[in-house]
């Protein structure tokens, strides 16, 4: 039988980045696939190309044996391409029968009021057919995420969809609410639908999925059948051959001293009970999957969210940490993964970038900011830690990314931190330079600095850490040295197989 | 390949014009373009009292734009300048006419008046989160009502008091006919440049504008700063009902409300960006001298006082979308 859906050779390109190179995926009527890869393996790009979010630079797509070529998302609608994002796209203050019918209301008198009655009816009539238990009229406010989910499932389902596609639609469920999920999913396989699942929960997929196809570095590496399949299989294909990584010696237990402790910290957002320690001169690697809670511990040691339960000591001392001001002035840094929004002033110069921690050491008696001595301190920095740039009078915006990750680097150098948390320190930054950031990390641990580190990619993890510390959903799964840390064993933990 | 070799080959760009230079010295070119045009149209344009008769109406919305300025530059607005400007005006007024102190404590109170206004939208903006625009319209209508009722809704006369007039309309300068609200303006405006790109709070006040989650995450004490610099943009508001009170020779309490959307309109002419990050005094000034001489040169040409205010709306629009052309140019 020929399949509900083809997607054979598509390669995509942005500016500088081969994001697809020939990637094929086919789903079957009736099939769960499960689509499984990394960070950036191209999962995301592969399904917005398929709701025409993006456009493919090659290959083609064959949907119940005839070529299409999607144009919108509003095409792929029509087409019978569904998804549902990992975050929700309800409207909040609205009914859910509204939600489900937006933009295709029927309508009443002069073809100008909502025929309410006939929405909540047409919306009655879609829940009965797939067995949900839902009131129309409630406001989708008032719904648990579980319920908010399946509102989307409906909607997207009343487009009377061929293909559903569900990105991590578990990862805000408690296990009951799973399997009240996987009992609509097996519902609509029943139905002929076809469904591509993307998790990271190695379980989950065992348990709803037919076949699993793995993806890696932008390209398409197999498809397994789920039945037949060890899991860890999954994740050796995921990380691909291992890569031989000088790993770095130890810093022993007791030898150095314990900088900072974070003990049994839960936050009512994501994080659970975590607890770990950082030594004087140690690079801590944190790492995990998207989600899995690393950023907001960060936040919650920077000050920028508040903890429920559990202490931070600092040297030894419990510390309050309760603004971002606070945390500098107990020394700690903290470089954000998104730069441009959390690190930089893009609009202003070098020179008051570097200086906006600490400018308050440059007012002379007078009050007045002394710009010469700004200068001069801001060039040092330009000549120290090599950032390219014209002069310090120029703007963040025309810096390279490695270049501007420096100059966030340098205020919090010259703010005298000794902690500092990296939040993937290398994003968007060229191979080049990441080689020059990773030898900057390494100097400023050798002395003396303790670096947390924030990182998606594991070479990285792996190259960089002293230890390595692993997360899923909010808590610590395991902690590994850098001799025992292999790509297999951190994801491992990452996908709690353990 | 070595890492040294891709280093050099990353392309430097160019240094540019700073962008808010270009949108100056187009300012400033449209006022010489003004000035040109109305003394051929008019020849009692450029006689001197037509001069300070400018100067002094460009006196007091000048100084409300000042304050202005600095709320603008950390993206925020404020709307209850003119209203607060009136306030200010009665203060002085019950203080000097009423309570018969001396003239210096009517003028500290009335500035300080203004300050507090100012200090009170700060912490509404910054502790309970309240939007600018709200809690600033709120104080409009709050400072409105108290003027009135503070006054008893009749205007306060200085006439008893010959030296308060002479605050506005006095010449300090010797033998040169300035009118002392002129100086005080530009005093302002000197002492504005230099606080904005001088002082700690100046640098804050771009930092926050740029990228408010970025200054905070540095460890700046954000609200601390953005509570600062409304009240110091209340203190030139203060100034301002000080001059409007000693050029009237009295505190009209029905007077101010509309002040606060010519002041805005001056900083937008300007070039200060409503967004934020970007802006200068000079521009200011410049922008409020772009009004009066607008308004002046169309009233001496005859046009009708309700077409004045259509051209200047028309200003407004047309400076402002020559800023964003600018911006996509970029």
């Amino acid at each position: 039988m020929e399949p509900l859906l083809k997607m054979e050779h598509i390669s995509k390109s942005f500016p500088g980045v081969k994001a697809l190179s020939n990637v094929q995926v086919d789903l079957q009527y009736g099939e769960v696939l499960a689509l499984v890869g990394e960070n950036g393996a191209g999962k995301s790009t592969l399904m917005k190309i398929l709701t025409g979010i993006y456009q493919k630079d090659e290959g083609t797509i064959t949907l119940q044996g005839n070529e299409i070529n999607v144009t919108s998302p509003k095409h792929a609608q029509e087409l019978g391409i569904s998804i549902i994002h990992q975050e929700l796209n309800l409207m909040k203050d609205l009914s859910i029968a509204e939600n489900i019918f937006i933009g295709r209301e029927p309508k009443g008198a002069l073809n100008l009021l909502v025929d309410d009655k006939k929405l909540n009816n047409q919306a009655k009539e879609l829940f009965e057919k797939l067995n949900l238990d839902l009131d129309p009229k409630t406001k989708v406010q008032n719904l648990t995420v579980a319920k908010q989910q399946m509102v989307e499932i409906a909607k997207a389902l009343s487009f009377n969809s061929k293909i559903l596609i569900m990105d991590e639609p578990t990862t805000a469920l408690t296990e009951i609410e799973i399997e009240a999920l996987f009992e609509i999913i097996n519902s609509l396989r029943e139905k002929g639908v076809g469904i591509i699942y993307i998790s990271h929960r190695m379980d989950e997929l065992k348990k709803i999925s037919d076949r699993i196809t793995v993806m890696r570095d932008g390209t398409y590496v197999d498809t397994l059948t789920t039945a037949e399949t060890e899991m860890s299989k999954v994740i050796q294909l995921m990380v691909g051959r291992h890569v031989y990584i000088e790993s770095k010696p130890n810093i022993a237990e007791g030898e150095k001293e314990t900088v900072l402790q974070m003990k049994n910290i839960s936050t009512k957002a994501l994080l659970k009970d975590v607890s770990f320690e950082l030594k004087k001169g140690e690079i801590l690697g944190f790492a995990g999957l998207m989600g899995a809670g690393r950023t907001e511990v960060a936040r919650v040691l920077f000050g920028a969210d508040p903890v429920t339960t559990g202490t931070i000591h600092l040297h030894g001392n419990k510390v309050n940490i309760k603004s971002p001001a606070e945390a500098v002035k107990q020394g700690i840094g903290y470089l954000s993964e998104d730069r441009k929004q959390f690190g930089l002033l893009v609009n202003m110069d070098v020179k008051s970038n570097i200086a906006l921690a600490t400018i308050k050491d440059y007012q002379s008696k007078t009050m007045f900011v002394s710009d010469s001595k700004i200068k001069k301190m801001a060039e040092q920095y330009v000549d120290q830690l090599k950032i390219k740039t014209p002069s310090v009078d120029q703007e963040i915006r025309f810096l390279s990314g490695g270049n501007q990750q420096k100059v966030v680097i340098a205020k919090w150098l010259q703010r005298d931190c000794d902690i500092l948390i990296f939040d993937e320190p290398t994003r968007g930054i060229d191979v080049g330079a990441k080689g020059e950031i990773y030898k900057l990390l390494d100097e400023l641990a050798a002395s003396g600095k303790s670096i947390i580190m924030i990182s998606s990619e594991l070479p990285e993890i792996l190259r960089m850490s002293h230890r390595i510390v692993v997360m899923a959903e909010g808590k610590i799964t395991g902690v590994l040295s850098s001799e025992d840390a292999t790509q297999e064993k951190i994801m491992e933990y990452a996908t709690q197989l353990h | 390949m070595n890492i040294e070799s891709v280093i050099e080959k990353e392309p430097v760009k160019k240094k540019v014009i700073p962008p808010g230079a270009i949108q100056q010295t187009l300012a400033f070119g449209s006022l010489i373009a003004l000035v040109i045009f109305f003394s051929f149209a008019s020849s009692s344009f450029l006689q001197w009292s037509n001069i300070i008769g400018i100067l002094l109406s460009t006196a007091v919305i000048g100084i409300l734009a000042l304050g202005a300025t600095f709320v603008i530059i950390t993206s925020g607005i404020d709307l209850s300048v003119g209203t607060v400007m009136t306030l200010s005006s009665v203060i002085t007024g019950v203080v000097i006419v009423n309570a018969g102190l001396p003239l210096i404590v009517g003028v500290f109170a009335g500035i300080a008046t203004g300050a507090f206004c100012g200090f009170l939208c700060g912490i509404a903006i910054t502790k309970l989160k309240i939007p600018p625009f709200i809690a600033t319209l709120a104080m409009m209508m709050v400072a409105k009502g108290l003027a009135l009722v503070i006054s008893g809704a009749a205007p306060i006369y200085f006439t008893d008091h010959k030296l308060f007039t002479k605050i506005a309309l006095g010449s300090i300068i010797p033998g040169v006919n300035i009118p002392n609200a002129v100086l005080i303006f530009f005093v302002s405006a000197i002492i504005g440049a230099v606080i904005l790109s001088k002082t700690i709070l100046g640098r804050y006040n771009f930092a926050i504008g740029s990228n408010e989650e970025a200054t905070k995450l540095s460890g700046v004490n954000v609200d601390f700063w953005k509570v600062s610099i409304y009240s110091l943009a209340g203190a030139f508001t203060g100034i301002a009902g000080v001059i409007m009170a000693s050029r009237l020779n009295s505190a009209q309490p029905a007077l101010g409300q509309g002040y606060e959307l010519e002041a805005i309109a001056a900083v937008v002419i300007g070039g200060t960006s409503l967004s934020g990050g970007k802006g200068t005094i000079v521009g200011t000034v410049i922008g409020a001298l772009i009004m009066s001489v607008l308004t002046n040169g169309l009233r001496i040409m005859s046009i009708p006082q309700e077409w004045q205010t259509v051209v200047v709306g028309l200003v407004i629009i047309l400076a402002v979308y020559m800023d964003i052309l600018r911006r996509r140019k970029e």
